[in-house]
């Protein structure tokens, strides 16, 4: 018979150990490191809050109102980044603000994403009754309009932090149910899931092992771009008096608060915006890192 | 070939039929049967290797999907070693599989991306419980050797593969559950032609080592007469032919398949000749014509083509065909009609 004469040279390759290969790839990826630096260092800003902030977040001096960032007439190195309307420290709002935005951004979009995989797959796999029941749900919660539905919950919730994360999980997770279940409807038709299928493979390894490493890549994308939105969903939530409640902070509460003095104040809007800009691009740049690596066809 | 008395049936095929029914519009329900496979009868003897050929769309593959349990059947039998595959429960289904596998045409698709070449062939054995841990990855190692991967490739994904040696991996993976039986759907279709030689090469040798069963599914002939010792040939969801492999190629009897020996290119300019070409397409499996179904694109046919449907009988010893008048050189086949 033919025989492949493949070259005689012996390539050792040492199993690579997957820890070393990933900390090998992240070095490669000069936006993944820049990314997971951001993440890493408002992570860190969130935990040591109270050691790095140099005010107390809530305390008010109305005696030091909208006082200026320090380089510019008026400011001063006790508010590096200026005071709000009511003499409150724009930096350490900031830093204790983080706190919440993190949590709420992060946590409703694992938990929107572990529903709507779920379901998604669920759909997808399964089709016919489980397929028409998840995606009627889909369709109503896409019909009603998300923000009065958020508002209606929250008011009879209360608003804490954590109603708003599962009010924000509870709303945005249809957005991955309909994208999971049509990636899982093309991948399920593949050849590899129907060799599953011939080698007596139940349903649960089919899905573990076959559609679900499959489906991931598209979903991370979407849920890192999602974390800025929800960063911004939160916003808008604390500005309609229903997200966080002061004296707590949050990114998002800032921004409304500081919206009616951008004209004469702009550094009490424009700030925490930063922070929310620089935090959600770090996420994306991580996200996307992420995803290659998940990926084996894209190496190095 | 094996001689006929030594033969044991391993598959016996009754009557099989397979219709998809679609339906169209949303409010006049409107159903459309597609007969994919409408009645075939065959045996598959116990280390023979059996090659189904025809067009596309006239049922291989759906016969293929049926005997391997992966589709339920419409009607008709299909014994797998005595037993009726429609008759099993999921769990003994489950267990026939494990004797029942399958190679793909596509290199390409039908390895998951997201596993290893260790992960891909072990996995059967993992699934039904047999190995685990370093007894597995040694028999990998054996299985990977048996089909001509070396050692090194082990930790590798699929798309650091070629072609053929994607289609290696794929038959390690059929073959780690020690089978009776591979379907190859197709199995070098989609390989160039100098790495389907040793594709097909390569099943033999694994044929003779490990007393497989083949069904080869094609719709060239030139590979399937390469490794085929019996050949069917299909036809709108009929077998039109079965034969030993000679006596169709030397001998066919059913004008469809003497039109598809015609189309088969010979590469030498010297040899080349007229064709009878069949003219027209295929016809469609959801509205298949009367009586004989390829009498449309039969020269031969005659009024009694388009009336009354063929027996499938055995003409000459392990020769059955399905026509009226069979191109044997006994019954004198009737005058062209047009």
């Amino acid at each position: 018979m033919t025989q492949i004469t493949e070259p005689a040279i012996k390539v050792t390759r040492k199993p690579k150990s997957s820890s070393g290969n990933l900390i090998r790839r992240l070095l490669k990826s000069r936006t993944g490191m820049l990314g997971l630096i951001i993440v890493l260092l408002v992570t860190l800003m969130a935990i040591f809050a109270p050691f790095l902030a140099m005010h107390d977040p809530a305390k008010t001096d109305i005696m030091n109102r909208l006082v200026p960032p320090f380089w510019l007439d008026g400011g001063n190195m006790s508010y590096p980044l200026g005071t709000d309307n009511l003499g409150r420290d724009v930096l350490s709002r900031i830093i204790y603000g983080s706190r919440v935005s993190l949590l709420v951004g992060i946590s409703a979009v694992l938990l929107a994403g572990a529903i709507g995989i779920v379901m998604g797959l669920l759909a997808g796999y399964y089709g016919k009754a489980w397929d028409f029941l998840i995606m009627r749900l889909v369709d109503s919660f896409l019909a009603i309009p998300s923000i009065l539905f958020m508002l209606i919950v929250l008011a009879v919730m209360g608003p804490s932090l954590s109603t708003l994360i599962l009010v924000l999980g509870g709303t945005t997770w249809v957005v991955y149910a309909r994208m999971v279940r049509s990636e899982t409807l093309s991948v399920k038709e593949r050849d590899y899931v129907q060799s599953a299928k011939a080698i007596g493979a139940l349903d649960f390894r089919i899905i573990v092992k076959y559609i679900l490493p499959n489906v991931i890549s598209s979903f991370i994308v979407i849920a890192t771009l999602n974390v800025a939105t929800t960063i911004i969903m939160e916003a808008s939530l604390s500005f309609l008096g229903l997200g966080i409640q002061p004296p707590d902070v949050s990114w998002g509460l800032m921004l409304s608060d500081g919206r009616e003095y951008i004209a004469t104040s702009w550094w009490v809007a424009t700030f925490p915006g930063l922070a929310i800009t620089i935090t959600v691009l770090g996420v994306i740049f991580f996200g996307d890192w992420l995803r290659d690596v998940l990926d084996p066809k894209i190496k190095d | 070939m094996i001689a006929s008395k030594e033969r044991t049936v391993i598959f016996e095929v009754k009557n099989l039929k397979k219709h998809f029914e679609l339906s169209k519009g949303m409010f006049k329900k409107q159903k459309t049967i597609v007969r994919a496979v409408d009645g075939l009868n065959f045996r598959v003897y116990e280390g023979e290797t059996l090659g189904i050929v025809g067009e596309s769309g006239c049922g291989k593959s759906t016969t293929g999907q049926l005997m391997l349990g992966m589709l339920d059947a419409t009607d008709g039998q299909i014994i797998f070693r005595s037993q009726d595959l429609a008759t099993m429960n999921k769990e003994e289904l489950r267990k026939a599989r494990r004797d029942l596998q399958v190679i793909f045409q596509d290199p390409f698709s039908s390895l998951n991306p997201r596993m290893t070449v260790e992960e891909l062939i072990g996995e059967p054995l993992i699934v039904h419980g047999i190995m685990k841990g370093k007894e597995l990855r040694a028999h990998v190692l054996e299985l990977m050797q048996l089909v001509g991967l070396r050692e090194h490739m082990i930790n590798r994904y699929p798309h650091e593969f070629s072609g053929g040696q994607r289609q290696r991996i794929g038959i390690a993976r059929a073959l780690s559950l020690n089978p009776k039986v591979i379907v190859c759907d197709e199995a070098v279709s989609a390989l160039d032609v100098s790495i389907q030689a040793q594709i097909l090469n390569l099943l033999n040798k694994l044929q003779r080592e490990l007393d497989l069963t083949y069904i080869f599914i094609a719709h060239g002939l030139p590979a399937v007469r390469h490794i085929s010792d019996r050949i069917g040939v299909m036809y709108l969801g009929k077998m039109v032919e079965l034969a030993g492999r000679d006596d169709l190629f030397n001998q066919p009897l059913h004008p469809y398949t003497h039109a598809l020996l015609d189309a088969v290119p010979i590469p030498d300019p010297k040899l080349r000749k007229e064709h009878d070409l069949i003219e027209g397409e295929i016809p469609s499996p959801s509205n298949p014509p009367s009586g004989c179904r390829f009498h449309p694109r039969c020269p031969y046919a005659t009024d009694k083509c388009s009336k009354e449907e063929p027996e499938y009988r055995e003409v000459l010893p392990d020769h059955f065909v399905a026509c009226h008048y069979p191109l044997t050189e006994v019954a004198k086949r009737p005058v062209p009609s047009v």
